[in-house]
């Protein structure tokens, strides 16, 4: 004998919220991420131009060259929102974490000669100023975009790159005996050695850009895929005997990595597929700093290496239907 | 009149230590229960110590893990590794 | 040798503090471009004090915990019809006027905290606010998800995000935000940071979580507690703020307290909406507007502004408007919107005898002698089929935007007018504190869009309230009216009609 439960009739009037809907089409249930991102940003009957930049309107399209008809097309292949993106990277941050554990209970990094100590923090600690500065123009993206489906990565790339500029800050304590000293000298060289003012002079003049998008194309094919990825690839030469306790703890960085860049070369990809304009136009800009970091790099990492880095890039980017 | 310096935590089993630290550590603390949380208000300065919580808890505890339990405070904020002050005093 | 372990503040500093430098291939005034016009002068931004000392990794610990265990709560309600268990569905307009009007400030200060996580030249307040960024994203996205199951079932939400940027009466929370964006670094972080966050959200919160869990609402008031953990970070980042802007320069002062007084009286103005809630809205009731004013405004404020005496910053003025109006902020709000109920995406009521007794017993300066006698003759004019209808749109606040429909301090039998001329037009408000606004930054506040004008310069969809409801893609005959008669009465009914589940023969 079976007991049937009778339940009362709970037919749905609708599946989600309108604007959802008229995206998705009528009748279908929506995704998180889909409530979460489509549609979010106000985008009409402001009350007043704001008084730092009175020319556009908070959120204003005309803040960048390139045009899309509709904003919410580059979505993020990852569909994050704020619940998955934190669950995502503490499950990254817990991996690295006992990586740390390891190293530090091993004295992998205690142990190391003074040299290698020495080759680290000037050529890996100050790293963590270009993580700062790449958290500057993320969250400068966010602020300034057009759309959640674009601005809302944009905080949380931010929030990736304070995160990795503090496993640098750590690597930098445990090799200086928890002093601090180590972070001394890498802001030192950060700011004076001259192997390390190429990148220093391409972040700063990266801060400084108005046109959102074009310092998103400079962030992400020029700071990210050039520079970034030959400090943490680029250099287990250099490293000796401390690549491997590197990697380990540089863990999340090399799975942040491929994580961005999945999203990153999606925007741009979408956005340049728009129009021959946009294809232009972020041509334009890949090719610049494309070129102006691999100038970066060079007195880093020496004429060649740059420019292999900015040649995958180049690569890179032609995948991405650019012009290069 | 005294200022009054507050906290609001969650009315659950991972607050309750921290609450039992709270009214233990500061003996003139007043209590008002709310749906699902509760409120505990000190004259001028509310102290959590890490050592009265972890023996509450039996475990470790770190006073970030505040964070978990935490609804509302009032005060100015200061922590350490041994103990989270809300105060008015200067 | 044994490494000492080193202290969570050196550790911390020594984690954030180094990590930015002065430029010296592009000028600090082209990094920083927004932080000087202000006026406020920060001679020294390592000054700043950090409250919670977060470092990103816990960060993303504590609030992965919070957002699984919160998730749970939200998937367990969908699928037991958690919305069986609220005292009334009365209560569900409640929420509709929170996702219609609030959470989409959310998301405005998400995009706010953004800019000036990356506009203050000091680390330290910019990891702060880069943290509350992402929080307030978070509040958006958790009350879009949690409100959505409801949305399958009540009319009025589907539509929250066109109505926003639309609807008369969301122009007051909407042009609040935008008054915050349009402001200038500083003044954002005093506004929303401390006047919102710090003077006001509990009375926000508090009295809307209470009420979520006495009316049964368990998501609700899951995602409630759970922003509020984040908001004790955002308090402490705003009363950090305050202390540190007048500690930096005595110049300082005067614009401070010239925001607190503005942000206090805009604040104040939008959480009528609350008032209103609260002493009408919630089917069981949890304390009274006055009461929460009392408890939230009145003490707890005063801690604070004893606490800030000693930089010389005062109460907000008109505070003492603002406690008189108490008795009669949320009575004047929710008459207005039962006059406009055809052009509402709530529903509205008369509220019933127990009701009208439970406001006497909480009000009784005022409401035996002004509010009472009104609803019981709009009960009358109901039963006898004459249901009162505004049929004529209201002449709307300058500054706040709400109609003009509040009294006189000290008469509250007397509408309240103040106007100014500027730019040979006249603006009209409905109180000293909007009007003082005004005067202030008349060229900000010209522009406000206002819903009526707007509507009468033919940019609402056209000339006719059906027209005009419409382009609000408000469902007519289910979005708006009252509650009686209405779909959402009829689905209630249905469901209550019936035993919850009975066991088949």
């Amino acid at each position: 004998m079976t007991v049937e439960i009778k339940t009362i009739d709970f037919e749905p009037k609708r599946q989600t919220f309108g604007h959802v809907a008229r995206r998705i089409g009528e009748g279908k249930p929506a995704t998180r991420y889909q409530e979460a991102v489509l549609d979010v940003q106000a985008t009409a009957n402001f009350h007043y131009k704001p008084l730092w930049e009175p020319e556009f309107w908070q959120y204003d399209e005309g803040k960048t060259k390139v045009v899309m008809e509709d904003w919410y097309k580059p979505l993020d292949p990852r569909q994050f929102y704020y619940a998955t993106y934190n669950i995502s990277r503490a499950n990254m941050n817990q991996s690295n974490e006992r990586n740390f554990t390891f190293v530090e209970d091993k004295g992998l990094l205690e142990k190391l000669p003074q040299e290698t100590k020495d080759v680290l923090i000037n050529r890996l600690i100050p790293v963590r100023h270009l993580h700062w500065g790449a958290n500057m123009n993320m969250s400068e993206i966010c602020q300034r975009g057009y759309g959640t489906a674009v601005t809302s990565p944009c905080i949380f790339s931010a929030g990736d790159h304070l995160g990795m500029a503090q496993i640098i800050g750590r690597i930098g304590l445990e090799l200086d005996g928890q002093t601090g000293d180590g972070l001394e000298t890498a802001k030192t060289a950060w700011m004076n050695d001259a192997s390390w003012q190429g990148i220093r002079k391409l972040i700063e003049d990266t801060l400084v850009l108005k046109d959102w998008f074009e310092l998103f194309v400079a962030q992400t094919l020029g700071v990210n895929a050039i520079v970034f990825d030959y400090i943490y690839n680029g250099q287990d030469d250099a490293f000796g005997a401390a690549s491997l306790p590197i990697s380990m703890l540089t863990e999340f960085v090399s799975d942040w990595s491929k994580d961005e860049v999945k999203w990153s070369d999606n925007v741009i990809k979408v956005v340049a597929a728009e129009s021959a304009g946009n294809k232009a136009t972020v041509s334009e800009w890949a090719k610049k700093w494309i070129a102006a970091a691999q100038d970066a790099l060079t007195p880093f990492a020496g004429a060649d290496a740059a420019k292999a880095q900015a040649d995958k890039v180049r690569d890179k980017a032609k995948k991405l239907g650019l012009e290069i | 009149m005294a200022q009054i310096a507050s906290i609001t935590l969650y009315q659950n089993d991972e607050a309750r230590p921290v609450m039992e630290a709270i009214l233990q550590d500061n003996p003139t603390a007043r209590v008002l229960n709310m749906p699902g949380a509760v409120k505990i208000d000190v004259d001028d300065e509310l102290v959590i110590n890490r050592a009265t919580v972890e023996e509450k808890l039996g475990s470790e505890w770190d006073p970030q893990q505040i964070h978990m339990v935490l609804i509302s405070m009032a005060g100015n904020l200061d922590e350490d590794d041994d103990r989270i002050t809300l105060s008015w005093k200067h | 040798m044994a490494v000492k372990k080193m202290g969570l503040k050196q550790k911390y500093a020594h984690l954030t503090r180094g990590l930015d430098w002065e430029t010296s291939y592009q000028k600090m005034d082209d990094v920083f471009p927004y932080d000087q016009f202000e006026g406020i002068k920060i001679t020294d931004w390592s000054k700043w004090e950090d409250p919670f000392r977060l470092t990103m990794d816990a960060y993303w610990k504590f609030q992965a915990e919070k957002e699984r265990k919160l998730y749970a709560v939200i998937d367990a309600f969908a699928q037991n019809n958690g919305q069986l268990n609220v005292s009334d569905a009365r209560y569900i307009n409640v929420l509709k006027l929170f996702l219609t009007g609030v959470s989409p400030l959310e998301y405005q200060a998400h995009r706010g905290f953004a800019f000036t996580g990356r506009h203050m030249r000091g680390v330290g307040p910019r990891i702060a606010a880069q943290m509350q960024s992402l929080d307030e994203l978070r509040h958006f996205q958790t009350q879009a998800h949690t409100i959505s199951h409801y949305n399958k079932f009540f009319d009025g939400i589907a539509e929250f995000q066109h109505m926003h940027d639309r609807v008369w009466y969301l122009s007051v929370p909407k042009s609040f935000f935008d008054d915050a964006r349009a402001a200038g670094p500083f003044e954002f972080m005093i506004a929303i940071g401390f006047a919102f966050e710090y003077v006001l959200t509990n009375l926000l919160f508090v009295p809307f979580m209470s009420g979520a869990a006495y009316n049964g609402d368990m998501s609700t008031v899951t995602f409630g507690f759970s922003a509020q953990s984040d908001e004790s970070r955002h308090m402490t980042l705003g009363i950090e703020v305050i202390k540190f802007l007048l500690e930096q320069h005595p110049d300082n002062l005067p614009i401070v307290q010239k925001w607190v007084d503005k942000w206090f009286w805009r604040g104040f103005k939008v959480l009528g909406l609350v008032a209103m809630m609260m002493d009408y809205m919630l089917p069981k009731k949890v304390m009274s507007w006055k009461e929460a004013w009392e408890i939230y405004f009145t003490e707890a404020g005063g801690s604070l502004f004893t606490d800030l005496e000693r930089y010389g910053l005062k109460v907000p003025k008109y505070a003492d408007v603002a406690t008189e109006m108490a008795e009669h902020i949320s009575h004047q709000n929710w008459a207005v919107f039962y006059q406009y109920t055809h052009a509402a995406a709530f529903h509205t009521w008369t509220p019933d005898k127990e009701h009208l007794d439970w406001l006497s017993e909480k009000y009784p300066n005022t409401f035996d002698k002004y509010y009472r006698p009104r609803w019981e003759m709009w009960a009358k004019m109901d039963e006898e089929g004459k249901r009162f209808y505004n049929m004529a749109l209201p002449q709307l606040c300058q500054t706040c935007q709400i109609p003009m429909a509040y009294t006189e301090p000290g008469d509250p039998t007397q509408i309240a007018f103040r106007c100014t001329e500027w730019n040979g037009e006249m603006y009209h408000f409905c109180s000293d504190g909007c009007k003082d606004i005004f005067d202030d930054e008349p060229e900000k506040y010209a522009q406000s869009w206002l819903p009526v004008h707007q509507i009468f310069q033919g940019n609402c969809g056209g000339p006719t309230v059906p027209d005009v409801l419409n382009w609000y893609r408000l469902n007519v005959g289910a979005d708006n009216m009252d509650y009686v008669g209405s779909p959402d009465e009829q689905v209630w009914n249905s469901w209550k009609g019936k035993a919850p589940a009975e066991a088949a023969e």
